[in-house]
């Protein structure tokens, strides 16, 4: 139950007048939304359930769908780390029986999956629904959602191979949830009412509790940790990361094979701002191929480059999978050049 | 680096001592060519060379450079004006490894370099989940409607030009990402306060007051206890954010930021201001905000800004970024020019209002000297605080430590790993170290 303060209260009592002078105030400000715009937007499922759609899909569906939409970021079982961390695994029989994943607490897991944190099904509904495929975004129909959940749930063993996912039963799989009691909200982040006053949380207690001394604080300073020699090097030369006069410079990091490297970051950072970097990795396979491989593949070949180019600027499909890669002709023609001639002369 | 590209200006009696090697060639084979270039050379430190003249002056004094004796470039030659050629170093960059697509990635600004407490657009960090767009604002709508129909007299669509004709508010607030410094949990990992802080940035944010649109809408404060704000790129990003703070006036929509418009990778044209929240809940490119009367769990609140516990519960809508400090000169990967006085540079910040005391301490912490602030101190905002200090060449440890207007202490990582363990990822706020060693190298170390 929310509780009030006497003043909100008596706004609330009288809302209906306050908000007609609202209008008034704000003449010809908005318009009212109809049905179908807030039905195209209005797409959130919340935990209870509120805004899912109608429908279901089997896992084997499922399966199919999501080895052609999904796969090829995922891994076929979710289990792939290459662009983003794994999406199934690390979940047990036992932690389905108490909604609690204990591979969270033993520090047995070597990492967190999606289901391993999950405590609510609403909210990879939602989520699939909403934003994946990642460069398709919105393009799957609720059977399709339901049949590639299904999926996911099966592979995390908490439903079986014949399974049907839908509107009427998600709540039933919601209790099978594996990290489904995981959650609290035991502490003083939320800035809204407390749990005792209806909201969330503590009310705003802090967990630390520092004291602002200032003289002989403490017998000695205990150093837990220092930088490695590897993360020194590994954001490149600091030099050219700090102005070159001031009270301080830039630590030299990085030796002299340094111009080498900048020349290439030079081509990677176009490649980044050229939106090239979102589907391919320099060395592995995101959406569409490493460059290396690439490289390895037009090795020798005269007319590569021109081709190579004619393809990155009309987009196409084919040469690597059945993923297509879209027309880049938001790229210069000479920005084209450098980055093709940069991927067949090995880039780095 | 030779000593003569790290002081400029400075006299010295022989060139031989500080010009290199090549420099003195260069000269001594009389290339005057190289004396010219050398005025426009990026470290302009090199203009030096006049060496015989070392005795009577700076030469940068007694010959007048180019720029005091010809003629400028005209007005509006960069229409839109940018940053001198000098200054190229202070970019956002990305940390390697940290992402592994640049759609869903971070990029952090360049706090080593910044003065006060605005950060320039262009420098603002960037967090994307699904890449940015550049939206037409005449197609950009915002939508205002409710998880059910008694909550909200009426849905609503509204476009910029008639969000910008509502009464505005202008705020300087700060936003921090919930995972800023969460790369440095369980140990130190990254080199510069660029890495380890600077997914934190400070604009003047202009906008309305979503209380406004609410109760355009005829809202009933009574039942709808909670926002969902859902943004307009692919990932349609949302998140839940209490009535109280709608109805406190403090969130807004905003359009303007540091005088013109958002800039696209900052939501343009139209994003949520939570002052004091996580960077997350500021929803970008902000298309609909429903209210209802229950939190969504959106997958940025359920799967992802939950911070793991040593018992292996998450903490869920942690969303305040409590106050936290750092010091950005002298900082990790710097070296000190000389012993001898500097002015050390920090900003302190707190999610619960107004920074009221920064400390500093040299030596790790045993002593602690209070920082003068940089007023007018602002609720929810960057707080940019200074302190003298005279290095006299022998290693020091610098720490700064922030208190809030509620009184609460920034705590050392001893104090919050205690309660919170190393996994958390998200809201560190732990007392940051740089440590200093005789040849002036900074560099990042954690103390307990
Ligand atoms: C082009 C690569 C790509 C494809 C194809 C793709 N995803 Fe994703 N997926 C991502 C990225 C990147 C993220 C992380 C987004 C972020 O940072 O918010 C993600 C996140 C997710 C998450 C949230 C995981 C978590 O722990 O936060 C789920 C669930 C998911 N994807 C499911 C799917 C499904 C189902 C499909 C197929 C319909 C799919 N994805 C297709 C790249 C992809
Ligand atoms: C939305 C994802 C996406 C983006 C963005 C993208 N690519 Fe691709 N790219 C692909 C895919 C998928 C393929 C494989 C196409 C195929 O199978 O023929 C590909 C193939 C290629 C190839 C090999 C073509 C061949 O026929 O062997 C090159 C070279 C290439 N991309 C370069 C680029 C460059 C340069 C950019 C930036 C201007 C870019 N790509 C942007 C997805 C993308």
């Amino acid at each position: 139950m929310f509780r009030f303060s006497k003043p909100l209260f008596v706004f609330a009592l009288f809302s209906a007048s306050t908000v007609a002078i609202a209008f008034e105030n704000y003449q010809g400000v908005g318009r009212p939304a109809t049905p179908a715009e807030v039905k195209a937007w209005d797409i959130d499922v919340r935990p209870d359930f509120k805004g899912l759609p109608k429908g279901s899909g089997s896992v084997e569906r499922g399966n199919e769908l999501f080895e052609e939409k999904c796969a090829s970021c995922h891994g076929s079982f979710g289990e792939s780390n290459e662009v983003f961390t794994p999406l199934a695994g690390g979940t047990t029989k036992d932690d389905i029986k108490t909604g609690r994943v204990k591979g969270l607490s033993s520090g047995e897991l070597p990492q967190r999956t999606t289901f391993t944190k999950v405590a609510t099904i609403s909210t990879v509904f939602d989520y699939i629904q909403r934003a994946m495929p990642w460069t398709a975004p919105k393009s799957l129909k609720p059977d399709e959602v339901f049949a590639i959940l299904a999926y996911l749930l099966n592979l995390q063993e908490i439903v079986p191979a014949d399974f049907v996912l839908s509107d009427q039963n998600i709540g039933e799989v919601q209790k099978l949830l594996p990290n489904r009691n995981g959650m609290t909200t035991d502490h003083g982040l939320w800035p809204g009412a407390s749990a005792k006053k209806g909201g969330i949380g503590n009310g705003g207690k802090p967990d630390t509790a520092n004291k602002a001394c200032m003289k002989n604080c403490k017998p000695d300073v205990l150093i837990g940790s220092t930088l490695p020699e590897y993360a020194r090097t590994a954001h490149g030369e600091l030099r050219d990361q700090n102005r070159s006069f001031g009270p301080v410079r830039g630590t030299q990091t990085l030796g002299p094979e340094a111009a080498k490297k900048a020349a290439d970051a030079g081509t990677l950072d176009l490649a980044t701002k050229s939106g090239c970097m979102a589907c391919h990795g320099v060395k592995s396979k995101i959406v569409g191929p490493g460059y290396n491989e690439v490289a390895a593949r037009y090795k020798g070949q005269t007319d590569a480059e021109t081709r190579l180019i004619a393809k990155v600027k009309a987009g196409g499909q084919g040469g690597w999978g059945s993923v297509p890669m879209p027309p880049n002709a938001h790229v210069k023609d000479e920005d084209l050049k450098t980055l093709v001639q940069w991927i067949l002369s090995g880039s780095k | 680096m030779s000593e003569i590209d790290k002081q400029p200006g400075r006299l010295r009696p022989a060139p031989e001592n500080f010009l290199s090697e090549e420099q003195v060639k260069a000269v001594g084979s009389g290339r005057r060519d190289f004396l010219r270039k050398s005025f426009l050379a990026a470290g302009a430190a090199l203009a030096t060379p006049i060496a015989a003249r070392a005795s009577e002056g700076d030469s940068n004094i007694l010959q007048n450079p180019p720029w005091t004796t010809s003629l400028g470039q005209p007005v509006a030659t960069n229409a839109y004006g940018m940053p001198s050629k000098y200054e190229s170093q202070l970019l956002r960059r990305e940390s390697p490894g940290l992402a592994r697509v640049g759609g869903a990635s971070v990029s952090f600004a360049p706090l080593q370099g910044l003065f006060g407490i605005i950060t320039p657009s262009g420098l603002h960090f960037e967090r994307h989940h699904q890449g940015w767009h550049d939206i037409d604002p005449s197609k950009h709508r915002l939508m205002v409607n409710g998880s059910d129909d008694s909550l909200l007299k009426k849905a609503k669509v509204y476009t910029l030009d008639e969000l910008m004709r509502l009464p505005s508010v202008s705020r300087i607030h700060f936003i921090e990402c919930g995972a800023n410094t969460g790369l440095e949990w369980g140990n130190v990992a990254v080199p510069t306060v660029q890495y380890t802080h600077g997914m934190l940035s400070c604009s003047e944010f202009t906008g309305v007051p979503l209380k406004v649109l609410l109760e355009d809408c005829g809202v009933d404060y009574k039942k709808a206890r909670y926002v969902l704000a859902e943004g307009a790129d692919g990932s349609s990003m949302t998140r839940t954010i209490p009535m109280e703070m709608v109805e406190s006036g403090e969130v807004f929509v905003a359009y303007g930021q540091n005088g013109e418009m958002l800039r696209p990778e900052n939501g343009y044209p139209l994003r949520l201001v939570v002052p004091g929240v996580q960077g997350v809940s500021w929803v970008k490119w902000l298309r609909r905000i429903e209210v209802g009367d229950m939190p969504y769990a959106t997958k940025d609140e359920a799967v992802h800004y939950i911070d793991l516990l040593p018992n292996g519960l998450h903490r869920q809508y942690s969303s305040i970024q409590e106050a936290k400090s750092v010091i950005t000169t002298p900082s990790g990967g710097q070296t000190l020019l000389d012993k001898g006085f500097y002015n050390v540079s920090g900003l302190a910040w707190s999610g619960r209002g107004k920074i009221k005391q920064v400390d500093v301490s040299f030596d790790g912490g045993v002593n602690w000297k209070t920082a003068r602030l940089e007023g007018p101190i602002q609720n929810k905002a960057l707080t940019r605080f200074n302190i003298n200090w005279v290095w006299d060449g022998s290693p020091a440890i610098l720490q700064s430590r922030a208190i809030d207007e509620t009184g609460f202490v920034q705590p050392t990582y001893g104090q919050l790993r205690k309660v919170r363990g190393v996994k958390s990822i998200y809201h560190n706020n732990a007392i940051q170290s740089w440590k200093v060693v005789e040849s002036g190298e900074v560099s990042n170390v954690q103390v307990l």
